[in-house]
Formats: C-alpha cells, structure tokens, sequence
C-alpha cells in the first residue's frame, strides 16, 4: 500500500529518496483519483524495487500542494534528487506511467 | 472473455452506453461493455444533476453514473475498463480490439461514445492543462480560491462553469466571442447576477502565457463590452479600463493582455467518433443517424452525445441508449 505522507515528512519521504519516487496528489470528493488510486498501487508494486510510491491527501496539506503547483487532481509527479521531474495531470494508466519512469530511470 | 462471440458490445459506459446495457442483458442478450480508463461520460465530472428525473433533491453525478453501472452489471453486463482502440465492422461477427491489443468478437455493436471538452486549440493552452488551464469547474474549482479566474463561452455549460467557480475565486470573467449568450435564461439570469462575475462581451483568447503556471490570458477583442460585477449596465470599455494591458490596436481589433491565474474553458464539445473511420458523420463528426438508431453500416447502432447534437442531455442520452438497445435486439432476432 503507498504510504500516505504528509506536510512535514514531504522533505524526507521524498525530496531525500535515494530512488525515484512518484507522489499521488488526491482528495476524497475527487472521482478520477479513485479510478487512479488502485492504477498507482499496481504499478508500485511491479516497479517496488525501483520506484518509491507516495500518497498525499490535497485536503489535509496545504504546504507541497501549493509549492508544486497542484492545480487539478489527480496530478502525479515523479521526483529525482529532490526535483519534479515529469508532472502527470489527470488519469493515467498503468503504461503510461512505466512508460514514464522508465525515461526517468535511464 | 476474448474467445466467446458477444450478442453486444457497447462502447462507452455514460448514461446511453449503461442505459443499452441495462436493457440489452435484460433481454437476456450476452453483453460486453468497453467502458474506457475513465468511465462514466460527461456525468462524472459535475456535483449536483438537478435536472436528471427521478430526483427531486438533485443527485451526484458520480452517484448517478455509479448507480447506472450497478444496475447494468446487476443484469449481466460484463464491463471492463479498458480503452476501445479499433474495429472491423467489415466481417461478421464484427471484430473489436482494445488498447491492450485484445480481441472481442460481437454479432451487434452500440457506439456510445459521448462528446469530450472541446478546446480553444491556441498556443499555451495544451501545456498549461492542470496547472491553470481547466475544462471542468465542479473538478477544479476547489484549487482557485481567492484566486482570479477567466470562464471561455456562451453556453449553459459556461453559465454553470463560472457559477461553481464563483462560490472559490474571488473574481470570475465570462468571456464570450459575441454580444448575447446562447445559454437558458435560467442559467444566464443567475450568473448576470452574480457579484462576482464581470462579463467580456466580444472577446476571445489568442494566447495562454506563463512560466510553470497560467498567468497571463492574451485577448483580442472587438468592441469590448464590458458588464461590471454586481451591475447590469453593459459598456462600452477599454481593455485598461478593466486592467489590461493593450498590445496592439488595428482596424477594429484590440489585442490585449489580461492577468489570471486561471481559464476555463467550455466552448462545448467534439463527439467521439474519429476512432469509427467507416462510420458515417458530419463534417463537425456528429454520427449520422439512418433509420431509428442505425448507422450506415448493418448491425452497427449509434446512441447519445457522439450523435445527439441537439438536446445533449443525460436523460436524453439515456433515452437514445434504450432505443439503441431495442433497435438492436430486434435486428438479432431477424437475423434468426
């Protein structure tokens, strides 16, 4: 299961991953983030060794959502060494987001 | 799932796609439904439906399209999420393939394909989706409070637009590429009267600019009309009179520049049915309709938005669904 993470683990969590790590901004009114919700945990679990899947809750951090930009949910980004490198926005499938990590993971 | 032959196969899951499918499983018809990534049609991106029958106190549409999916797999339709990528209508039982490269045969197919947003195609407008560029207000509203938004249309799907986005954003503009609104006195009574919306009355955007985010919309107006927020005088203004900025004004046209933080825009939408090369349509795609609910080519019938032009409703859509699933049960049992 992706951890959900929060405001103050943001820096830690994911900014100081040593692997890629990909970040789920959601909210329970929003009725895409449930179609892609489960499409993030497949594909954490066939890429768990290579990238790192988070959750963050939109409605209960303010902090990350607004220093990124998140404007629309769901949106995805893939950070690297602390940088959004490859901001997704709006459902994904499963390919597509492979298809991106694999460009990121060189 | 792939090697048995299907009496139907519906594609497209909104409210013509389930309401086929309800009837067509009923009728004890062995039905597959390609529903796509994200299923449920146009209902899906919107809060209240306070026009749907059956529901005096309004319903959720999420809550309504989840309900329709119940009930059509409550009476066999076998639904699964996957993108529809082509067919062959040429052979008998028709071929239908899906993104993943799976192969469905049907005796009978419902092309329900519905409409989706149609944009304004200008440069910085594609890049900014998500990040101040949005088609859907009930989805997005949330992310523009106290911020300044710009709404893109005339019609009642614009009235709507800039009404959710007035409840977040501190100020909206309505913009329109002519004088008078084509929406449903209803909806334009409400928002002329909304203190927070100013309208732009023959205006239009040429550019989206900004650098990680929307932040400036380019304008090209001619003869901007301007309705203040809270008033019902319309004026004749300059763009500065409103706080832009004029780039360039030439033979009756003023190019100008506007600052925001966001554009909405609900010009209306394109019907799905470029992915049915052999499909007949009009020139603006809308699937041609022969008798009741066929298409030119037999055994293929036609429901909902990716036809439907005129009233573009989900319960008329929902109607065209069941005339499709009853046009198609009787052409099955004539072929017997």
């Amino acid at each position: 299961m992706a951890l959900n993470i929060t405001d103050d683990i943001f820096e830690k969590e994911v900014l100081q991953s040593e692997r890629l790590t990909l970040v789920d901004f959601w909210a329970e009114w929003c009725q895409p983030c449930k179609i892609v919700g489960p499409i993030v945990e497949e594909f954490g679990e066939e890429y768990k060794d290579k990238v790192k899947v988070v959750k963050m809750d939109v409605d209960a951090n303010t902090d990350a959502p607004g220093r990124y930009n998140i404007m629309s949910i769901p949106t995805l980004i893939f950070f690297k060494n602390g940088q959004p490198e490859k901001i997704m926005v709006g459902v994904q499938s499963k390919e597509q987001l492979k298809q991106a990590a694999d460009e990121l993971l060189g | 799932m792939e090697n048995e032959i299907y009496d139907i196969a519906i594609i497209g899951s909104g409210p013509s796609g389930l309401t086929a499918g309800i009837y067509t499983s009923r009728a004890d018809l062995k039905t597959i439904m390609f529903a796509g990534l994200k299923w449920g049609g146009q209902l899906m991106l919107t809060t209240e439906v306070e026009n749907f029958p059956g529901f005096p106190d309004g319903i959720m549409g999420p809550e309504l399209m989840s309900n329709m999916r119940k009930q059509a797999e409550k009476y066999g339709t076998k639904i699964i999420d996957v993108n529809f990528s082509q067919a062959d209508f040429s052979q008998n039982p028709k071929k239908l393939v899906t993104e993943d490269g799976k192969e469905f045969y049907s005796k009978a197919v419902i092309i329900a394909t519905g409409a989706d947003t149609k944009w304004l195609q200008i440069p910085g407008e594609q890049e900014k989706i998500g990040r101040g560029i949005s088609s859907c207000a009930p989805c997005d509203a949330a992310f523009y409070r106290n911020k300044k938004v710009v709404v893109v249309g005339g019609g009642d799907s614009a009235m709507e637009e800039a009404h959710v986005l007035s409840k977040f954003a501190s100020e909206v503009y309505l913009v329109h590429r002519r004088e008078e609104f084509r929406a449903s006195d209803i909806m334009k009574k409400r928002v002329l009267e909304n203190p927070k919306v100013t309208v732009f009355y023959n205006t239009a955007p040429l550019e989206v600019l900004g650098d990680q985010v929307v932040e400036v919309i380019k304008f090209s107006s001619k003869n901007l009309k301007v309705k203040p927020a809270g008033s019902n005088d319309v004026k004749e203004l300059s763009p500065e009179d409103v706080g832009g900025k004029i780039i360039s004004s030439k033979d009756g046209e003023t190019i100008w520049e506007f600052k925001a933080n966001g554009m909405f825009v609900a010009i209306g939408h394109i019907p799905n049915s470029g992915v049915f090369p052999d499909i007949e349509h009009d020139e603006k795609g809308f699937v041609k309709r022969h008798s009741d609910s066929k298409t030119n080519i037999e055994g293929v019938f036609v429901s909902g938005d990716v036809h439907d032009h005129r009233y573009m409703q989900g319960i008329t859509a929902a109607g065209y669904g069941c005339e499709a699933a009853l046009d198609a049960q009787h052409w099955l049992e004539d072929q017997e």
